[in-house]
């Protein structure tokens, strides 16, 4: 995309507010350009984890999900992948004696194209929290959102007659609990870290700069709670994967390992849903061209008829 | 019975105060309750008002009975009988017959609404309870009447829990167990093939110190004891998280000392404190001895599912990690089958086809109207 | 001009009989799938969660309907009338492609209960280029009905309601001819969001405008086809030589079509990935052969003369501009993390189906309807 052609789009974007959007509460901002004002998320580090998915059990538990076993052995929760029954998955990078682990669940965009993409606002992006949450008793099953998320993450029951969508929903459900997300509930190292986006990013900005091979103290499970640990720093790929990629995100991942390895995506930092909205604009703004057109139309049948 | 002196007849016996003092701070930390507890518990069980227990059998096998007699920790039986009176225990009876079935009588009425009932066995119901008479009448009709005049009814064993061994399929007497005959009551269930000694002896040490039964779980198990999976702290359970297992008896897995999870071990399903406690005091336990463990004092697993199939661990929502965390990427969707592929062809085949056919006639149809 | 006539003669002849019989495999493997769900049926995974049934029924169907939308602006915006006796049975097609791409989206969709949610303003996400999609397909399903609706009044003989419906057809031609224009393009624009996941050689921001483009060319590629297949198979040489006529049309959409896409791949810089070797870049060369192929045969004007070759190009522009509304949607469509998709053999048969449905429909309909422009002569009515 050429400079130009963004700045075409912003212009004809900033003509004025959209008439139909009016109406439109909980979906109204797919494309917000900020962060929401009490925004939460994840910041997952991981060179602090130990693999000892310990928050994919919390997880399960907190979630209500039935343990999924694939691969050779039926006796643990194995899920290879991310799928209905799993919202979030530990997975391990190996290169020889080489490793590292990667934690995958949605990463709550700030900009998110499912929410972009669901035609009945099944998913959206909540004004407070950012949260994007799904809502079953809206959702039609037409699985826009799975080809429109770049992550691959909402998943489908496709062994079931009355299907969902499945995605971690930063579990919302706990809050009124006085509880938080289990998986970082149940991090005991603190690679899984909650908390408000601002200072999570904060948080690692500074990890960003310590010193590898001293000891640093990192907060743990909640960054407002006050708990730490001390761990010896790692080298970090200079990078906070989701502070930028396609619009940002509200799941940040630290890494010494590159993100291309881990299975994460390469993305660029305007997203997609912009390019959407953009063309969207250019054609459908007030509904001006297609009613314009739409007189056009009946102008010529009619006269069209006349003549015949 | 005399009324005793606990203290006296334990130094008789070559233990001092200090010892029985350690033995109720050891019971009460078994059942989580604070140290101070094992005081109370000590004055309690010191009381010389002794609590008449009535100890009645159905269809059993007098295990739980025997495993409570055996129990080697120092003098733990006789604690038992010395802080309680036990008025009535077939097996433990002096006298027989008519007598002792008088003294119980007595002892029912004497202390109506102050007792403890313990049932041990299940009841058989079918055909009027007709299976099991104790001095002609039906068991059932026994416990009921009983347990009407009772302060407390405890259920020792999976056979008066739930029915155990009798209850097992074609289940041709009926057998039930207690809580099913009394609906309504609460009733304690200490199951278990034998039951713990010690879940009991803890449980009756609770009741006499707090004048209350122990928090129960749904299934009236005290939570004290049920409240973990064997699994959860099994000695074995490293092997199992780790995938590796005794395929069979004998195998060299087993003679490692691996997960007996593929030789049916009901441990993942079973609630139990075997795996901290052992078993009735024998200082080892199945699962130790390298027998899996066969779920005795869980209703539906022991006596339902057979011994050498697997446990359902789906069904218990057990969430055990996996040794190894999923790979990055893999291979998956997109099977190709020869039908399908074939099916794709005939398509582009029929559609093809259908041109040439057009094509064809639109030829002749041409010269034709050329001409 | 023939007077629109129904062709008769019997329904019942052994190529419907086995059209109705893939029918009802169809209805066997639709019950397994709501009985058990879309997994046990279809190819369709978490990677590729639409297959077959959305990228050919759904996206290539309804642009195959796209015959009475082309038509439509060929007669009323361009005022070639000598082209209206094509209308009516394009309009049928159209009609019936787009009924059963909704049917098609009926099954297709996980929670079909749901489906009114749609259309209730405080669930309706406007920002979507699905809601747009959805809410255009279902008011031009309407339209095409009440536009396919003349023959059969008149069949039934409600000339009343013909006549009543003849006053203010126009707006509903004006429609039919504004909203393909508008869920045709967003057809396109749907895969905008798919970008990140997207060859460079499919992902555009200008995929609405190929989508539209390509719904236009494949319009009447497809009235060619159809009118060329039903004019021999009904014995009805008559419609040849307008046909003829109409191909003129193909070569400049095909050329518009090839030049801004290409243009717009180049300008990412993205040309080279067509020799890739991989299935995105093949599927691209083999599109771009065959709808080169079709405007090669048709630019010269002694080839657009000869019935034979206009079909054969009409026919490669059919499978190139068709191939690549599929190629956009499956295989310029790679969501990595080692997934695939290759449809299975109930999902086949069930398109078989509804491709089934599509023909015995309009082949039932010429032979009792008034709806070809049969030259009278040979009607067996």
């Amino acid at each position: 995309m050429t400079i130009k052609r963004r700045e075409f789009l912003k212009a004809t974007a900033a003509g004025g507010a959209l008439i139909v959007t009016g109406s439109q509460s909980a979906s109204a901002s797919t494309a917000g350009e900020t962060i929401p004002p009490q925004a939460v998320g994840i910041l997952y580090d991981s060179n602090l984890c130990i693999g000892c998915q310990a928050c994919m059990t919390a997880c399960k538990e907190a979630n209500d999900m039935p343990p999924e076993h694939s691969g050779q052995y039926s006796t643990w929760d194995n899920p290879l992948d991310l799928s209905a029954n799993t919202l979030n998955i530990i997975k391990m990078y190996k290169d020889g004696e080489k490793y590292a682990f990667i934690k995958r669940h949605c990463m709550h965009c700030l900009e998110p194209a499912c929410a972009n993409a669901c035609p009945v606002s099944a998913l959206v992006k909540d004004r407070e929290t950012g949260i994007v949450t799904y809502d079953a008793s809206a959702c039609i099953g037409c699985r826009y959102c799975q080809v429109a998320c770049p992550y691959n993450v909402p998943k489908f029951d496709w062994y079931s007659p009355f299907p969902q969508i499945h995605k971690c929903q930063l579990c919302d459900h706990l809050f009124q609990q006085g509880r938080y997300a289990a998986c970082c509930e149940s991090c005991p190292t603190g690679a899984s870290l909650f908390g408000p986006v601002e200072k999570l990013k904060k948080e690692a900005e500074r990890r960003l700069l310590l010193e590898p091979d001293k000891y640093y103290d990192f907060p743990v499970n909640h960054i407002e709670k006050g708990n730490t640990r001390r761990h010896k720093a790692e080298k970090y790929i200079p990078h906070i994967y989701g502070s930028e990629e396609v619009g940002g995100s509200q799941y940040m991942i630290l890494s010494g390992t590159d993100f291309s390895k881990l299975g994460l995506p390469d993305l660029r930092e305007r997203s997609y849903v912009k390019d959407l909205e953009g063309v969207a604009n250019t054609f459908y703004k007030y509904l001006i061209y297609p009613v314009a057109a739409f007189a056009g139309l009946v102008y010529l049948v009619r006269k069209r008829e006349h003549h015949e | 019975m005399n009324e005793l002196n606990v203290v006296s007849k334990l130094s008789a016996r070559g233990y001092s105060r200090r010892d029985f003092l350690k033995l109720c701070t050891v019971m009460a930390a078994s059942m989580g309750l604070p140290l101070s507890a094992g005081e109370k518990i000590a004055s309690a069980v010191e009381s010389p008002t002794r609590p008449p227990v009535i100890w009645i059998s159905g269809q059993g096998c007098t295990g739980c009975t025997e495993s409570l007699l055996r129990t080697t920790h120092p003098t733990l039986e006789h604690l038992i009988l010395d802080m309680i009176s036990l008025d009535y225990n077939e097996t433990l009876n002096a006298g027989a017959g008519h007598q002792a079935e008088k003294f119980m009588e007595q002892s029912i009425e004497k202390n109506i609404g102050k007792f403890v009932l313990v049932v041990e066995g299940s009841i058989p119901t079918k055909d009027g309870g007709i299976y099991c008479k104790v001095a002609g009448t039906p068991f059932v009709d026994i416990v009921k009447n009983t347990a009407s005049k009772a302060a407390a009814v405890i259920a020792i064993g999976s056979c008066a829990s739930w029915g155990g061994i009798p209850s097992a399929e074609p289940n041709p007497t009926g057998a039930k167990g207690v809580s099913k005959v009394l609906p309504g009551a609460t009733v304690m269930n200490i199951p278990g093939c034998p039951a713990n000694a010690y879940n009991f002896t803890s449980a009756v040490a609770y009741y006499l110190t707090y004048k209350k039964l122990p928090a129960l779980d749904k299934q009236g198990r005290p939570k004290f004891a049920y409240s973990r999976l064997i699994h959860e702290n099994c000695e074995r359970r490293p092997h199992f998280d780790a995938g590796r297992f005794a395929e069979k008896f004998g195998d060299e897995g087993h003679k490692l000392g691996y997960c007996l999870y593929k030789l049916g071990c009901k441990g993942p399903v079973t609630y139990n404190n075997c795996s901290i406690l052992g078993f009735c005091d024998v200082g080892s336990w199945p699962v130790k001895a390298g027998h899996p463990c066969f779920g005795c004092s869980e209703e539906d697993v022991g006596f339902s599912i057979p011994q050498f199939v697997e446990a359902d661990l789906e069904k218990h929502s057990l969430f055990t990690p996996s040794a190894t965390p999923a790979d990055i990427t893999y291979q998956r969707g997109g099977n190709t089958t020869a039908t399908a592929a074939g099916l794709v062809g005939l398509a582009v085949g029929a559609a093809l086809g259908a041109g040439v056919v057009a094509s064809r006639k639109l030829k002749s149809e041409e010269e034709a109207s050329n001409q | 001009m023939s007077e629109a006539k129904p062709f008769g003669g019997r329904v019942l002849t052994i190529p419907f009989i086995l059209g109705l019989l893939v029918i009802i495999v169809m209805l066997g493997f639709l019950a397994q799938r709501f009985l058990l769900g879309l997994g046990p049926v279809s190819g369709m995974n978490d990677g590729y969660p639409w297959g077959l049934w959305i990228a050919y029924d759904v996206n290539v169907g309804t642009a195959f309907a796209c015959g009475g939308y082309a038509m439509a602006i060929l007669i009323f915006i361009f005022n070639k009338f000598e082209y209206s006796p094509l209308l009516k049975p394009a309009v049928l097609t159209s009609f019936l492609g787009y009924a059963l791409a909704g049917f098609s989206i009926f099954f297709d969709i996980g929670r079909y209960w749901n489906m009114q949610n749609i259309f209730l303003p405080w669930h309706a996400n406007v920002h979507s280029a699905m809601f747009e999609v959805a809410l255009c397909i279902a008011a031009y399903v309407l339209v095409l009905l009440i536009e396919t609706a003349p023959p059969f009044l008149q069949k039934l003989k409600l000339h009343n309601v013909e006549n009543k419906l003849s006053k203010v057809l126009f707006i509903f031609v004006a429609l039919g001819i504004l909203l393909p224009t508008m869920h045709q393009s967003s057809l396109g624009s749907l895969m905008v969001l798919g970008g990140p996941k997207m060859s460079p050689l499919y992902w555009s921001q200008a995929l609405p405008l190929f989508f539209l483009i390509g719904a236009l060319l494949l319009g009447y590629a497809v009235v060619i086809f159809e009118a060329t297949l039903s004019g021999v198979a009904f014995n009805n040489p008559s419609e040849l030589k307008i046909l003829k006529k109409l191909s003129a049309i193909i070569p400049w959409l095909v050329g518009i079509f090839l030049i801004v896409r290409f243009q717009d791949i180049n300008a990412r810089g993205a040309l080279e990935a067509m020799f890739a070797g991989d299935m995105a870049g093949n599927f691209f060369l083999l599109e771009s052969v065959l709808l080169l192929v079709a405007l090669f045969m048709l630019v010269p004007a002694k080839n657009r003369a000869d019935s034979r070759k206009v079909f054969w190009a009409a026919f490669c522009a059919l499978l190139g501009a068709g191939l690549y509304r599929f190629d956009a949607y499956i295989i310029g469509f790679s969501p990595g993390n080692g997934w695939h998709y290759f449809p299975t053999t109930p999902e086949i048969l069930i398109t078989f189906g509804i491709i089934a449905i599509e023909i015995l429909v309009f082949v039932w309909a010429a032979k009792r309807a008034p709806l070809l422009p049969l030259s009278g002569k040979k009607s067996q009515a």
